[in-house]
């Protein structure tokens, strides 16, 4: 079931519960473990409740019950010091980049070497080219972000959340509304970042086909559970019925085509005739 | 069925005053926080400055344009009435005193929140709807003490220094008009204005009023952009709050400190 | 818009905020004249104050040489006791005569000190002995109500005797 075991998971979440009220539970009873070096994507439907399941890994929410251990760190009793000393080892892509429009892209990307380490700046520029080398940018860095198509700034985006070499690398909804070349691009860069930097990414997506060509493993979530899990051939081969929908795009199964609503007939008002 | 109406009625009249009464809690703790996390604000000047540029810098224009026709139509409008009691040589201390009391705070203070409150309130609203702030959050930089504070610094140094501008222009203006246009005498325009504005009780009253309006408007602004829903209609609701809600404040707070402050003649 | 044009407007704009403030307290407000020269005190009684008050001038031959710092009550004689800070520079004879005068017809009210004789000047903590208070509207129109009466009735008495 669980992957790799050798190295201590960067990752472990257990009998996570979480609601912004105690009445409507948006996560239930969430077991899940992330390995050291793996790329892992979390997928289901809209509203399925995976960007709050990211929040909590990132730790912008505590959770209501249950423990979630991120690199070591229990995010439950973490003060604000625990929370940026555990974020600085963390990088975030944001589903639209989230640049700071008021700096070019090299600013964009020495931000957090700016903020975190007192660099010289011939030292500062040298990382910065580093980077955007890494993701294809170089010759952008000049650019305002408002110049930059989407793709671009998405990239961009990643060589500042990469700027600190982390060790985990989240990422929510990474391919949504790119080009075929540009998804291309993010699809090659994620996997080779996360092998030249030796960290581990989280993809919150729900970009089925092209997700599962990326991952070494998923975990499947439909109304805040996680109702399956496994490496993507077995994800394919699933016989479980959502999963089988969801992999398959149709629009009828568990997910039933119609929104809840009362007799046709009584909508028409035919029953009146 | 009328006490239902009237009884639900009360309810939801309940509700908006509670709601606004929690938002002022929030808001104030926001200030607080707001104060206590100032250190990279003022440490790095850089952020600051480049803040009183937005604010103060760029509504210069906009402020001593302002100052100055208000000072020359409160010169028209004050000669037309006083000559009718033979004392048009006080033109200058109606227009100084108005001025350095009222109009200076009070009318910087309407214009600062329109142009530079708003543009403050935009701006971080629309940080936060473009998901801006979480990435700074997310990248451990604290966007209150990098973003936040340096705005409200800015505003709060910028004001009293546009106050005193408004007011300078404004009796440049009632100099031009009163003594050049209309013909008052020079010297007594100034001899008078002179012996009756008193530093202490007249220009540093007004100083204080508008670092405290400097307070108020900038600590509003701020607070919506900070608070405002992440769309565009929540944007523009927040800015159009500011400004209205900063207008108010203005008013009322120029009413209690004009109460405490100019009508000292009454006890000695 | 780079760092150093940004610094370069914010300083002329710190800087011609401070102008126009000094613009104010120095052309437009009276900062230059009476702040930080030596000042002694003195004490005056009087029976009326009328409309002074406190920060009001104190004139001698028109020219302001004081302020007024303190009026009170004092509770046993029925009287109003002013402190007036003078200018060091202004000497004043023992003898010197306070009144309360007004500026115009209906201005503000001052204390207009007039010099007496005496060869010994007035120290720091001194007593005004001769003092003449406001002049009270009601008062002057009572009594002339009553000199006009007045004026009637020696006529009257004459037969009584």
């Amino acid at each position: 079931m669980q992957q790799s075991a050798a190295a201590h998971p960067i990752v472990e979440i257990r009998k996570l519960w979480f609601g912004y009220e105690r009445s409507r539970p948006v996560l239930r009873d969430i077991n899940l473990d992330i390995a050291r070096g793996s790329v892992v994507g979390i997928m289901g439907q809209s509203g399925c409740g995976k960007t709050t399941l990211l929040r909590v890994i990132m730790g912008a929410l505590r959770p209501s019950a249950g423990e979630a251990k991120v690199l070591g760190h229990a995010t439950r009793g973490l003060d604000t010091e625990g929370l940026y000393a555990m974020r600085r080892k963390m990088g975030m892509l944001f589903q639209f980049g989230a640049l700071f429009t008021d700096m070019s892209v090299y600013e964009n990307v020495a931000f957090p070497l700016r903020e975190h380490a007192a660099l010289p700046e011939e030292l500062l520029n040298d990382l910065v080219m580093m980077k955007l080398q890494a993701v294809g940018l170089r010759g952008a860095a000049h650019l305002a972000p408002t110049e930059l198509s989407g793709g671009m700034a998405r990239r961009v985006a990643l060589a500042r959340s990469i700027a600190l070499d982390p060790q985990l690398i989240l990422y929510d909804e990474p391919f949504t509304g790119l080009d075929p070349i540009s998804f291309g691009v993010i699809v090659r860069l994620i996997r080779e970042l996360n092998d030249s930097l030796g960290a581990t990414s989280v993809i919150v997506t729900h970009d089925v086909q092209e997700a599962l060509g990326v991952v070494d493993y998923v975990y499947f979530m439909a109304a805040g559970r996680v109702i399956a899990e496994g490496r993507p051939d077995e994800i394919r081969s699933s016989a479980e019925p959502f999963v089988r929908q969801f992999v398959n795009g149709s629009s009828e199964g568990p997910v039933p085509f119609q929104y809840p609503a009362p007799g046709y007939d009584a909508d028409l008002e035919l029953a009146s005739h | 069925m009328r006490v239902a109406d009237v009884r639900a009625r009360l309810e939801r009249l309940g509700a908006g005053v509670t709601t606004h009464v929690l938002r002022l809690g929030f808001a104030s703790r926001f200030l607080g926080y707001l104060v206590m996390h100032s250190g990279t604000a003022l440490k790095r000047f850089r952020l600051t400055t480049a803040e009183i540029y937005f604010a103060g810098v760029l509504s210069l224009i906009i402020i001593l344009v302002s100052g100055m026709f208000v000072g020359m139509v409160l010169a028209l409008q004050g000669y037309e009435t006083l000559q009718r009691f033979g004392a048009s040589e006080s033109l200058g201390v109606l227009v100084a005193l108005s001025l350095v009391r009222e109009l200076g705070p009070v009318v910087a203070g309407l214009l600062f929140a329109s142009r530079a409150g708003s543009a403050i309130t935009a701006e971080i609203g629309l940080m936060k709807a473009t998901e801006q702030l979480s990435a700074m959050e997310m990248m451990a930089v604290d966007p209150i003490a990098r973003v936040v504070a340096p705005r409200f610094w800015g505003g709060v140094l910028s004001m009293p220094l546009l106050a005193a501008l408004f007011s300078a222009m404004g009796i440049f203006g009632g100099y031009v008009v009163g003594v050049q246009l209309i013909g008052v005498d020079a010297g007594a325009f100034w001899s008078q204005m002179q012996a009756a504005v008193d530093v202490r009780n007249d220009i540093l009253n007004g100083v204080i009023k508008s670092v405290v309006f400097g307070i108020a408007v900038t600590w509003i602004a701020v607070f919506e952009g900070y608070d405002a829903p992440p769309t565009a209609e929540g944007v523009s609701g927040a800015t159009t709050r500011t400004v209205v809600t900063s207008s108010l404040a203005i008013l009322f707070l120029d009413f209690i400190l004009t109460a405490l402050m100019f009508t000292g003649g009454t006890h000695q | 818009m780079n760092r150093s044009t940004i610094d370069l407007w914010v300083g002329v704009f710190v800087v011609a905020g401070v102008a126009g403030l000094l613009f104010l307290a120095l052309k437009v407000g009276n900062l230059a004249s009476f702040s930080t020269s030596q000042t002694y005190q003195v004490q005056a009684k009087f029976a009326n104050i009328g409309g002074l008050k406190v920060r009001g001038p104190v004139k001698s031959a028109g020219v302001v040489v004081g302020r007024v710092t303190d009026i009170r009550f004092d509770n046993e004689t029925y009287e109003a006791i002013v402190t007036i800070n003078l200018g060091a520079e202004y000497q004043f004879p023992r003898d010197t005569t306070a009144k309360i005068l007004t500026s115009g017809i209906l201005g503000e009210q001052y204390v207009g000190l007039e010099a007496g004789g005496d060869g010994v000047m007035l120290k720091n903590g001194d007593r005004l002995r001769l003092t003449q208070s406001a002049v009270v509207l009601e008062n002057l129109i009572s009594q002339f109500l009553f000199n006009k009466a007045a004026e009637g009735k020696p006529e009257a008495k004459e037969p009584a005797k």
